[in-house]
């Protein structure tokens, strides 16, 4: 693979997204407040259920405010790249576009995974940020290096686990045509990773973590955060995240032998 | 002598194809139990193309010239037989094999929608790994070539469907590709449009000496573009030759209107033996087969008292409709 010219055709995706998204700058704006009131009434649904209790499911309130960050960070990374992505996907499947796609010498999965991007996500993914700064604050969680690098591989984890997901549900539209539905549900279950684990019923958190594994997406990297994580469940985030990615890479190219494309 | 660029081997390709019975029954019992049936559109064909030659693909809709351009450029893979394009196999798509070729669909785009042309160009010079200055020239000798020029800083959404459609061509050919796929590129197109994109291609193909594979319902695309054409009737090659001969073929005679000095010549005339279509007052128009026009029209001049005379052509679509329908012909 040819790293320079990745990194070039990046930057150009990364131009012409930035361009078209300017082009329509009303559009832009409703989206940053949407960020913005979005963080606010979530936070705010959170206060809400932890007013008659001080714990749920073993968390604090600043406790669960991480959990919150971390999933704003993740929603910000799904707003940004996935959305627009992995659900033109369906689009380009279902119009024939795809053809343009696989005939240009370029690995297709980079082309139609990257894109695309709507800056408005960003704001979301600096407020998830700047929320798990104050929660470091307020949770007196002191930072190093190997705090940080634990963190950012958990985070990484959860992007490459929710990623797969995705994109393992958008393929499946090559055979099934139209997928939206499922990756609909996939988001509202991600809405669920908002909350404590152990907040749920033992079935329901087995369900979340061997089947959907919503679980490894935001309570492992909220664990390392709280510095209450063990290293057996970091590792398998890790080793989950790497079969979750080879596997989505495997099925899209075994897919596309099958990829009949749309009459003209 | 020049060499085959693309050789197919007995080619097949099934598809599996649901069907769905008419009315509120039929939709439910479509959504619990789907019948499928495994349907052959590409039936054991055969052909070699040579490098610089322009072949059309002729078909009524539905026959299956998409389905072969589609598995010639790599998209599809064939249920049976071979296909080598430029020394590749196609479907294995790889990179210096699609940098060899191209495909353009008259009705699907890539040009980014809301930004003007130039920004996918350069898009996809950088696709094809090429440097801005490479990428520059080449995008001014292709936007020379097909005579646009504001109109690549110009929205693709606000620009006309000919102004796109040069654009998509210029998208499509900034990599140089030596094959150029075309399916039905003149697609709504007015006639002025049509005619540029014509001019382009031949240019092109005499420039660079690309082969050129074509699929148009529009027959003056095939006419002025193509010297040979492949016929395709469900699935299967009818026809596989040159264009002027299957135009003969299809067409063995042609009508002639001749206006006599009197009625009493146009009578004399009736009764000289010619194949006569009809006869009003003093015009008759009669029917003389290709290969014997001259000496018949020399006869005629010689010996009939003639004021005027009118060789009527079989419009082109007329003949070429009947190679759709095969039962119509035989060749």
């Amino acid at each position: 693979m040819n790293l320079r010219k990745y990194l070039k055709v990046y930057k150009n995706f990364l131009h012409t997204s930035f361009a078209s998204e300017l082009e329509y700058k009303t559009n832009l704006l409703v989206d940053l407040i949407t960020a913005i009131l979005s963080l606010i009434g979530s936070v705010f649904l959170l206060s809400i259920f932890f007013q008659n209790n001080s714990y749920i499911g073993g968390w604090k309130f600043e406790q669960a405010l991480i959990i919150q960050g971390i999933y704003t960070v993740l929603n910000g990374i799904t707003n940004t790249w996935f959305n627009p992505n992995l659900t033109e996907i369906v689009k380009h499947i279902r119009e024939g576009t795809l053809d343009f796609v696989l005939l240009k010498p370029i690995d297709s999965q980079f082309f139609i995974s990257l894109k695309k991007i709507t800056p408005s996500g960003f704001l979301e993914i600096i407020l998830g940020f700047c929320l798990l700064l104050y929660c470091m604050k307020i949770n007196q969680i002191n930072l190093n290096l190997s705090f940080l690098t634990l963190c950012l591989i958990t985070i990484i984890c959860s992007i490459c686990i929710l990623y797969s997901l995705w994109f393992f549900i958008s393929t499946t539209t090559i055979w099934f045509v139209k997928t939206w539905n499922a990756t609909e549900v996939l988001r509202s279950f991600l809405y669920i990773g908002r909350f404590p684990l152990n907040s749920f019923s033992f079935s329901l958190r087995i369900f979340f973590s061997v089947f959907i594994p919503i679980a490894f997406i935001t309570t492992i990297p909220s664990e390392v955060f709280l510095g209450i994580s063990q290293l057996w469940k970091i590792l398998l985030e890790v080793i989950v995240a790497l079969i979750f990615l080879s596997t989505s890479r495997k099925f899209w190219l075994f897919a596309l032998k099958f990829y009949s494309s749309a009459s003209s | 002598m020049a060499q085959n660029i693309i050789a197919v081997k007995n080619l097949s390709k099934s598809f599996d194809i649901s069907s769905k019975e008419p009315g509120i029954k039929g939709t439910i019992k479509h959504f619990f139990r789907r019948q499928t049936k495994s349907v052959k559109v590409i039936k054991n064909i055969s052909f070699e193309i040579k490098e610089g030659e322009i072949v059309g693909f002729l078909g009524a809709n539905g026959a299956g010239k998409t389905t072969i351009l589609k598995m010639l450029c790599g998209l599809i893979y064939p249920s049976k037989g071979s296909i080598l394009v430029s020394g590749y196999l196609p479907f294995r798509r790889k990179e210096n094999f699609l940098k060899n070729i191209t495909l353009i669909m008259g009705q699907k785009q890539q040009l980014i929608w809301d930004l003007p042309p130039i920004e996918s160009f350069y898009l996809n010079a950088s696709i094809y790994d090429l440097d801005k200055f490479e990428a520059k020239r080449r995008i001014k000798k292709l936007s020379e070539m097909l005579e646009i020029d504001e109109e690549l800083f110009i929205p693709v959404r606000k620009l006309s469907l000919g102004q796109r459609m040069k654009s998509e061509l210029l998208a499509a050919l900034i990599h140089e590709p030596n094959i150029l796929f075309l399916d039905e590129p003149t697609l709504g197109l007015d006639i002025n449009a049509q005619r540029n994109l014509r001019k382009f291609l031949q240019k092109y193909n005499k420039e660079t000496n690309a082969t050129i594979c074509l699929t148009s319902h529009y027959m003056k695309d095939i006419t002025s573009l193509c010297k040979r054409v492949i016929c395709v009737h469900e699935g299967a090659i009818s026809y596989d030759g040159k264009l002027d001969l299957l135009l003969k073929k299809l067409s063995p005679v042609k009508e002639i209107l001749i206006v006599c000095r009197s009625e009493k010549d146009a009578i004399k005339l009736e009764n000289s033996g010619f194949n006569v279509k009809n006869k009003i007052k003093n015009e008759i128009t009669i029917k003389i087969e290709n290969n014997s026009i001259t000496s018949s029209l020399k006869n005629i001049l010689n010996n009939f008292d003639i004021e005027d005379l009118f060789i009527n052509e079989p419009p082109i679509d007329e003949i070429i409709g009947r190679v759709l329908i095969k039962k119509d012909y035989d060749i």
